[in-house]
């Protein structure tokens, strides 16, 4: 059930396990930059542009497409600077945790019947363990840079990341007791092979049914990548930069592509949970071409869920702190409470 | 079964030393970062030993939430970068002592308990990773009574600490 298995049953040839591995690990170090730079230039650039009845950058490349390109070369040139009194082995390792963080969450997406790096029991439990080990990458940002706007992100950061990691994992549980399994892959096939009330024309789509847990998912999707209006940890206009004050060059390449890649994977993750994944409802899910019209299918959810993610950050105001742990504690946490209660009973009625 | 035992002697040789240098290290954001790599090497072992569910749990509760609540609270209360004396404290040697008593009660259980005891490759757990729903299935029928139990007991301290709070608010 994974890329191997189905590439040496393609070629007749025997590939070993490191090899595959080896392959896989290549694919993603591929995918997180591409996603990061699509994600960047089609909404960052492209549709904030267009919202605010500007042009966005249009001098490197076609419609300015290479913009993001030009600014990575940049970042690259740049000089290597440490704070003086930072703590240098933590400022050094901060911004690589988080960029694990992203790439571990990479492993568990599905975009095909095998065209997956690791098929687990475990899967949605797992992208959600590992997207919360970005918060020690924040918080050693935070920490080792010895500056006190850095320091102050980083507290609010963690404050925010913790409230908001409760809702996140509490609005998936509606899909999973829906689908009756933790595995992405089997939620994929859960809602391709079923029904509402008797007619299978779409299949079952969970945002029909888990149209709350779509919403506190959304929400807290936001939070987790303190994007506006969930941008306390980061405001420029209070603390400057927050725990990215005092990166430069590749270490803030880093972060940026840590934020843009954990954008995309919670969009796949939402795609694959609540729009029906690579899946197509009709046809039979094993056959090869799943594998080659997946990722394409994954591809059109995942821009439609991050329109919205990033439809969201371009309208709201930022939210004060209260306002912001107000609407973890009292509103989404029981929200998405009311919504297991909801679906266990009908999961048990039906 | 040897890459397993490999996997094993690496995993803890790094937390065996990654635990030193947490009690070793002067600096206390040091000491829960290292703190971090022991409870990640937990995680591994639960892995490899195919308890997927439990290890995942380790990192979600653990590395996702006690190790920030702990680096939260220090940094919310120090307000120096510089290095920390204060984690070397005068009873040094009593801590010692108890740490090398405290491992040779563990010691002498745990080998009075598996001395000659082989897993059973067949089992859950044992040779194919343990699956979620065994887990539950388990948790939800043999285990009910000790699973309501430590329920309670955990609502109990989280009222505790609910009540705690407010009365330092008011008073």
């Amino acid at each position: 059930m994974n890329a191997g298995v189905a590439m040496s049953g393609l070629l007749a040839v025997e590939v070993p396990y490191w090899a595959t591995a080896i392959i896989k690990m290549g694919v993603i170090a591929l995918v997180i930059p591409t996603a990061a730079l699509v994600l960047g230039y089609v909404f960052l650039m492209k549709i904030m542009s267009f919202m605010q009845s500007r042009l966005g950058p249009m001098e490197a490349g076609p419609y300015g497409t290479l913009q993001l390109l030009a600014d990575g070369l940049k970042f690259l040139q740049k000089e290597d600077i440490f704070p003086e009194k930072a703590d240098r082995t933590v400022f050094a390792l901060a911004p690589l945790v988080v960029l694990v963080s992203t790439f571990l969450i990479y492993v568990v997406i599905p975009t095909g019947p095998d065209a997956v790096v690791a098929q687990l029991d475990v899967g949605i439990f797992y992208a959600l363990a590992v997207s919360s080990l970005s918060v020690v990458g924040i918080l050693m940002a935070g920490w080792a840079s010895a500056n006190k706007y850095a320091l102050m992100g980083g507290l609010r950061a963690a404050g925010q990341l913790i409230a908001y990691e409760l809702p996140l994992v509490l609005a998936v549980m509606g899909v999973v007791i829906q689908a009756g399994t933790l595995d992405l892959q089997k939620i994929v096939t859960a809602q391709a092979t079923g029904e509402i009330f008797g007619w299978d024309g779409i299949g079952n789509p969970f945002i029909l049914t888990q149209f709350v847990g779509f919403f506190i998912f959304l929400v807290a999707v936001q939070a987790e990548l303190t994007q506006p209006p969930f941008d306390m940890p980061v405001a420029e206009s209070e603390i400057v930069g927050g725990y990215q004050v005092e990166y430069t060059g590749f270490r803030f390449l880093f972060f940026f592509m840590g934020e843009f890649g954990t954008a995309f994977a919670f969009a796949a993750l939402a795609a694959v949970m609540f729009l029906g994944g690579w899946a197509l409802p009709w046809g039979d899910l094993e056959h090869w071409a799943f594998n080659i019209v997946g990722p394409v299918i994954m591809l059109v959810k995942v821009m439609a869920v991050a329109a919205l993610i990033f439809w969201f950050r371009f309208t709201y105001p930022r939210l004060r702190e209260d306002q912001l742990q107000r609407l973890a504690w009292k509103f989404l946490i029981p929200l998405s409470l009311l919504n297991i209660v909801v679906t266990g009973v009908f999961k048990v009625i039906l | 079964m040897i890459a397993e035992h490999v996997a094993f002697g690496i995993i803890a040789a790094v937390m065996v030393a990654s635990a030193l240098r947490v009690v070793t290290t002067r600096d206390i954001v040091h000491a829960a970062l290292y703190l971090v790599i022991v409870l990640a090497g937990v995680a591994a072992l639960f892995l490899l030993v195919g308890a997927e569910f439990t290890g995942i749990t380790q990192v979600l509760i653990y590395i996702g939430a006690v190790i920030v609540l702990f680096l939260f609270g220090i940094m919310l209360t120090r307000s120096d970068f510089d290095q920390d004396t204060e984690t070397d404290h005068k009873r040094k040697f009593p801590a010692v002592l108890t740490a090398l008593l405290l491992v040779a009660v563990m010691i002498g259980a745990l080998v009075d308990r598996f001395e000659g005891v082989r897993l059973d490759a067949n089992l859950p757990g044992g040779q194919t990773p343990q699956t979620t729903a065994q887990v539950s299935d388990e948790l939800f029928s043999q285990y009910i009574v000790p699973f309501e139990a430590v329920s309670v007991l955990l609502l109990a301290a989280l009222i505790g600490a609910i009540v705690i709070a407010r009365r330092e608010e008011g008073g």
